[in-house]
């Protein structure tokens, strides 16, 4: 297929497990396709140059810059979005549940980003070393917290999921 | 900012890549994990006419494999998925030691190893580690292939020596062999951030000589490597070892100025991180049984 410049094409996407179909432009970004077209705007966008981290989602499962891919090329990909942690009932997820009691954010910006990529390693984070963890989350950049209480929330998510799992609830 | 708007090609086969480059040349840039070209786009430093999205390719490997002495990366091999390789952890060390200086790991998931070679960044890692370890990579067009060596890649900051009808297919790393030990060491100001220097070592031995060679990168237009005097095993860990990686480092490094470092200071990194790379890699190859 070819798509010329300013002409539309039908694409698939499965967002938090909810199918879309949306009309997008080749140079548009999945960022703001996720924010404009389908109206999830917890995805946030900073730099647009992949350095700050505030608009990762997962791309297929795997932690992804939403600025640097382009919308075309995801056609067909399942993405989760911050607006899939909670639960349908709004149960904060373990990791914003835990992001929430150990402050890791201020303004809150950056969050989202923060978000989907610690989803992918809070599991693991009890065992990781301090400086595992940090590289971990390197590629994600906060203004406001000084990353103590990111790291501490991370650190903490899982024993939260554990506790949750405890009471049956 | 966003990207200027371009015409958009979604091909199938290796071959419809090929056809596209021929008809479109240098007007159509190749697309895969975007991670370097999609950043440039959106602050306008590149409006490319055409991009060739490989992302729909059928049937394209999403692993390194084996293959001739060589463990060889196809155009859609994700940096991570070369990361996880239990392939390249045993046959190209160097490589797996490198990964995590590249990016953070969400540009790993998307980024692919063949894009940041044809990609030509002076100041990237794998550039450099191609080099250092003389593998190759495989151009293709409509004319047929061709392989081309990684000291003939790159002509410069952001330039290859494909023609304008060729785009890459693969990138060949020489399985290591148990004379040779390898390191990476790099500084970066801020972790994922393109270092301010960094080199990528191979050491080889023969009885009690030893011989390394460093590619560094970050250091000139393209990555540079450069080959130690034979060193006698006792000099790896005297100051002969540092003579000789400040000889080379002094004569053959053109680094330049600029708001991140000093000539001075990238020089004095080159030399420190020549030096412990160097130690690293010889006493890598000697461990192997080498000598």
């Amino acid at each position: 297929m070819a798509l010329q410049p300013g002409e539309s094409t039908r694409i698939e996407l499965t967002v938090n497990s909810v199918a879309h179909q949306v009309d997008v432009e080749a140079r548009w970004l999945l960022s703001d396709v996720l924010r404009h077209s389908i109206g999830l705007t917890g995805t946030h966008v900073g730099c647009e140059h992949g350095v700050c981290g505030c608009c990762t989602v997962l791309i297929d499962g795997e932690p992804a810059r939403s600025c640097l891919t382009f919308a075309v090329q995801a056609d067909g990909a399942a993405i989760t979005t911050v607006e899939g942690l909670a639960g349908p009932d709004g149960e904060l997820h373990p990791l914003q549940e835990s992001f929430k009691t150990h402050h890791g954010l201020q303004c809150g910006y950056c969050t989202p980003g923060f978000l989907m990529t610690a989803l992918s390693v809070y599991e693991q984070a009890p065992e990781m070393s301090d400086d595992e963890l940090r590289r971990a989350i390197s590629g994600q950049l906060c203004r406001c917290t000084g990353y103590a209480g990111i790291l501490k929330a991370i650190r903490s998510a899982a024993g939260i999921e554990g506790a949750r799992e405890g009471d049956g609830s | 900012m966003k990207p200027a708007p371009f015409t958009y090609h979604r091909p199938e086969t290796r071959s419809e890549v090929d056809a596209l480059k021929a008809e479109l040349g240098p007007e159509a840039k190749i697309l895969a994990g975007g991670q370097s070209l999609i950043p440039i786009m959106n602050m306008r430093l590149s409006s490319p006419a055409n991009l060739i999205d490989l992302n729909h390719l059928r049937d394209e490997l999403a692993e390194p494999v084996l293959d001739d002495g060589h463990v060889a990366l196809g155009p859609l091999v994700r940096q991570s998925a070369a990361e996880r390789s239990a392939l390249v952890t045993d046959r190209v060390p160097l490589l797996a030691e490198t990964m995590e200086f590249v990016a953070h790991p969400a540009i790993r998931n998307r980024g692919t190893v063949v894009g940041s070679i044809a990609h030509a960044d002076p100041a990237a890692e794998l550039p450099a580690v191609l080099a250092v370890l003389r593998g190759e990579v495989v151009a293709r067009s409509t004319a047929g292939r061709r392989t081309i060596a990684a000291g003939d890649c790159f002509m410069g900051p952001l330039e290859n020596s494909l023609e304008d009808n060729e785009w890459l297919e693969e990138a060949r790393w020489p399985v290591a062999r148990d004379d040779q030990g390898f390191a990476f060491e790099e500084f970066a100001r801020r972790s994922g951030d393109y270092a301010l220097c960094g080199v990528a070592a191979r050491a080889e031995c023969a009885g009690s000589t030893t011989t390394v060679a460093l590619g560094y990168l970050g250091m000139g237009d393209v990555p540079v490597c450069l080959e130690l005097e034979p060193l006698d095993v006792d000099a790896i860990d005297s100051s002969a070892i540092e003579d000789a990686v400040a000889e080379v480092v002094e004569h053959q490094l053109d680094p330049g100025d600029d708001i991140h470092a000093t000539v001075a200071f990238r020089t004095h990194l080159a030399r420190r991180l020549g030096v412990t790379a160097a130690r690293r890699a010889a006493a890598n190859a000697h461990a192997q049984g080498g000598s």
